[in-house]
């Protein structure tokens, strides 16, 4: 009979959790509602109602927030996490026909850390050995799911660029620091003008290549029977750069050279849609403002390379002051589990305010990789992507409780914490298991 | 603008070394007692000569309004490379990592460039002390040092590297033998033919033998120790022999870099029997070793609180919770950063540290009086004393909070100037129409 009543509660459990009230919350919402104390209700994994005083629907299961803060999921722009082996395909330096779509790995610790850090998407990209890259998308941390459902839907996908040190890093008779394997080869380009040559190049050879395509789309509008040209998957990607159906994410550091890429983009009819890292993005923050690309850059990193020798950390609220949409982003497996600290730098150097602040890893990569649309802040309509704090979401002495991705809670400060004693004892056994086989395996094989 | 602002005050306000100061009605937080609220301090030729709830400006003296302002010691990271490493990257930038197996003669401190843009940049942020390590694993050439030289105790502020020092002999580094690692970013392992990949007998084989190395080595400094002190006729002088005298009479401590608990014990019991003094830098399985530390006291530099877990399976808050290990171990610890970028971040590497669990008041401590009292400068700095040195910032919030700023700063007595380049580019930059 217990048994019966269990398997009921069981299946009915389900259809409850499709309902969610967090209540008495701090919410910042980086939307219209500002910051409010009160209520979020989400239903099927959307957010269909906020405020201070919301009707809590029938059924629903009521989180008591107790005046935490709970914040829009976090965005990381710039994360290399989740991929199987290698992310740099430097052996050309220009790989567009190469995909992390091809090489996405559900099981990767760091998709949980991330979301123990309150990152509910994440874009992924390939390294920066190839002035042109391979193509990007952005993921849900959604652990446990396949690799297929990770994927973010709807978004539209990306491609990495890369200037300065490391794509002409390949190109150094040497190999240099970080080389792709120390063999020297070298592969041009080994300069920046090598690295600014390479993007033309592809280029010129992209428009001849969508020319070919369109004239073919011409006739077969008409009615014609043509003959189609040769797919090139290379050009492919980058014929989509210039249809404007794939964004452009540059890796960048010095002035000069995002200069040189915004002028490149013009002369060649296409956007950058984001600037990576772009530590001196500061010193040419107009142009990139007219260019109409966003920056994403790390909030205090600097003096690891000389290309990072003049980074500010007055970057980010320097560049939001002069007119860019500015994120902050990881690159790093363990700076993308505090990226809301991150945030709250810039509120240090360059005195953002709250609001501005928490947009830098929220609303404003959402903008970044055209997904705000659905997600980057707490609004009626949008995914239910939120992360739950114990104190003021930017500050260090903060730390997350809760992450729910469209609705479904991913992780739980608490329920880890309990399990952790359970976690331990199971991997003693493991071990001790282990060690027993070890023990059998030498007494069977002495001499082995 | 906000931070530009007060910089500009108070930079206008910069008080010239050796005057007289009056910090009056701020809340005084000395770290080794109960904060004293509406407090004065006053300072003078560069020390704290007086605390108390009301004192009367001295004549002359120049009176600092402390209104709605604390007062705390300035913070002291226990491991940087500062002065040494410019660029990460860029080899000629970079004095760390001598070559030689054994190398105690080497100095830090004589290396320490304080012209480093660094400085200006951690300065800022209200370090004023660091310990400057030697063979930091960094590029200077070498890296796989046993004994790598002495590290440095200075102040972040000096004309030249003879005005900053605090200690050049503050400690000798040794990168004590171990298949595991030694400490470090993730404890890899840095000797040759040794470590997980190595093959465990093979490893052990290359620990034994480094081992061993290190025991014949401080046999030697016994011997030349011995040989001095009968002051025989062909007796000469040898400058690494010489150099180790303070640490097998007990008054050097080494910093050993070890990481896990088997490499930890194994260097504590061998410390026992060369009868050493001992300091652990960067131990990553503090909760294991903890008892052995306590029972021994034996203080611990604490590595980077925001730091991946070593292994997939540990938990996602290993770096975190390391601190609230130490103490809950009962062991006297301190905060490195052991990267010259994130020095800049040692209080909110603290702070992250009392988000998951550690005392407020503890996490304080690790980066004021603690490290200056394992460092051996406990009489000179790290709190707020009478007689102490006046290394101190007074800030508008809780210090380890990101939000606080920093409106006065002051080491040995003198108002700092609180720029630096970064904050040069960022105005000029500002300015740009």
């Amino acid at each position: 009979m217990k048994k019966l009543i269990w398997g009921a509660l069981l299946a009915l459990a389900p259809l409850c959790a499709d309902t969610i009230v967090i209540q008495n919350a701090t919410v910042m919402t980086e939307g219209p509602k500002g910051i409010f104390k009160g209520s979020v209700v989400v239903r099927d994994g959307k957010i269909v109602d906020l405020g201070e005083k919301v009707m809590v629907p029938a059924g629903a299961t009521v989180i008591e927030a107790g005046g935490q803060y709970l914040i829009p999921g976090i965005i990381d722009c710039h994360s290399h996490i989740a991929g199987s082996g290698n992310i740099n395909e430097g052996s050309v330096s220009v790989s567009s026909m190469v995909n992390i779509k091809d090489i996405i790995n559900p099981d990767d610790i760091a998709i949980y850390r991330a979301l123990a850090g309150g990152v509910t998407t994440a874009n992924i990209l390939h390294g920066s050995a190839n002035s042109i890259g391979g193509q990007t998308l952005p993921l849900k941390m959604r652990w446990g799911k396949s690799a297929q459902e990770l994927i973010f839907a709807g978004a539209t996908p990306g491609i990495k660029f890369a200037l300065g040190e490391n794509p002409k890093r390949a190109g150094n008779p040497q190999g240099g620091r970080g080389g792709i394997t120390g063999v020297p080869t070298a592969r041009y380009p080994a300069t920046r003008m090598g690295v600014e040559d390479v993007i033309r190049e592809a280029f010129n050879d992209a428009k001849a290549y969508k020319a070919e395509w369109d004239a073919y789309d011409a006739k077969v509008a008409k009615g014609e029977h043509p003959i189609p040209p040769r797919t090139d998957l290379k050009l492919q990607a980058l014929k989509e750069v210039l249809e404007n159906k794939r964004y452009v994410h540059v890796h960048c550091y010095r002035a000069d050279e995002i200069l040189m890429m915004i002028r490149a983009a013009d002369d060649n009819g296409f956007k950058v849609r984001t600037f990576q890292h772009v530590l001196e993005g500061y010193k040419v923050a107009k142009e990139i403002a007219e260019h109409g690309a966003g920056a994403s850059t790390f909030s205090d990193w600097w003096a690891f390379k000389i290309e990072a020798i003049d980074a500010i950390p007055f970057n980010a609220a320097l560049m939001t002051k002069k007119g860019v949409v500015v994120s902050l982003n990881s690159d790093d497996a363990e700076l993308m589990r505090h990226l809301n600290t991150e945030a709250g730098k810039a509120m240090k150097y360059g005195g953002m305010n709250e609001t501005e602040a928490l947009a830098m890893v929220t609303i404003n990569p959402a903008k970044q990789l055209g997904i705000d649309k659905t997600v980057g802040s707490i609004e009626v309509g949008k995914d239910a992507d939120l992360v739950l704090y114990d104190g003021f979401p930017m500050s260090d002495f903060a730390k997350v409780q809760k992450v729910w991705i469209d609705g479904a809670q991913y992780f739980d400060r608490d329920k880890e914490v309990a399990a952790q004693a359970a976690k331990d004892a199971e991997k003693q056994q493991l071990l001790d298991k282990e060690k027993a086989a070890q023990r059998q395996q030498s007494t069977r094989r002495p001499n082995q | 603008m906000r931070l530009l602002g007060l910089l500009m005050v108070s930079a206008m306000a910069a008080f010239a070394a050796g005057e007289v100061i009056l910090i009056q009605n701020a809340d005084i937080y000395p770290m080794t007692g109960a904060p004293l609220k509406g407090g004065s301090l006053l300072i003078q030729d560069g020390k704290i000569v007086d605390i108390g709830a009301k004192l009367t400006a001295p004549k002359g003296a120049t009176v600092l309004e402390g209104k709605g302002l604390r007062v705390y010691p300035g913070w002291i990271d226990s491991g940087t490379e500062l002065g040494l490493e410019e660029i990460g990257s860029i080899r000629e930038t970079n004095d760390t990592g001598e070559i030689g197996d054994f190398v105690p003669q080497l100095k830090a401190l004589s290396a320490v460039n304080p012209d480093s843009e660094h400085f200006g940049v951690v300065r800022v942020n209200g370090i004023t002390t660091a310990i400057a390590l030697p063979g930091g694993g960094g590029r200077g050439g070498g890296g796989s040092q046993i004994i790598a030289g002495q590290a440095a105790l200075l102040h972040t502020d000096g004309w030249t590297w003879e005005e900053m020092e605090i200690n050049r002999s503050a400690a000798m580094v040794l990168n004590f033998p171990s298949a595991a690692g030694r400490g470090g970013r993730g404890g890899m392992p840095d000797f040759p033919g040794m470590g997980p990949d190595a093959g465990g007998a093979d490893a052990r084989r290359a620990v034994l033998d480094q081992i061993a190395k290190l025991n014949a080595f401080f046999d030697d400094a016994r011997k030349y120790k011995t040989a001095k002190a009968a002051n025989l006729p062909d007796f000469h002088k040898d400058l690494k022999f010489e150099a180790m005298l303070p640490v097998i009479d007990g008054k050097m401590p080494l910093a050993v870099n070890a990481s896990r608990a088997a490499a930890i014990h194994d260097a504590i019991a061998w410390s026992e029997k060369q009868n050493v003094k001992i300091v652990f830098l960067q131990p990553r399985e503090v909760a294991k070793a903890g008892p052995e530390l306590k029972a021994k006291n034996i203080p611990v530099i604490l590595g980077r609180v925001l730091a991946l877990p070593e292994n997939e399976d540990a938990e996602y808050d290993e770096g975190y919770t390391q601190p609230l290990a130490a103490y809950k171990a009962g062991v006297k610890f301190a905060l490195g950063t052991f990267t010259n970028e994130f020095v800049r971040d040692l209080p909110y590497q603290a702070a992250t540290a009392v988000a998951y669990g550690l005392p407020h008041d503890e996490a304080m401590k690790a980066l004021t009086i603690n490290p200056a009292q394992i460092w051996g400068a406990g009489d000179l700095i790290g709190s707020l004393e009478k007689g102490k040195l006046a290394d101190l910032m007074i800030v508008d919030g809780d210090p380890m909070d990101v939000r606080t700023l920093i409106r006065h700063l002051f080491i040995k007595g003198k108002e700092i100037t609180l720029s630096n380049k970064q904050i040069r580019l960022y105005e000029r930059y500002m300015s740009r129409q």
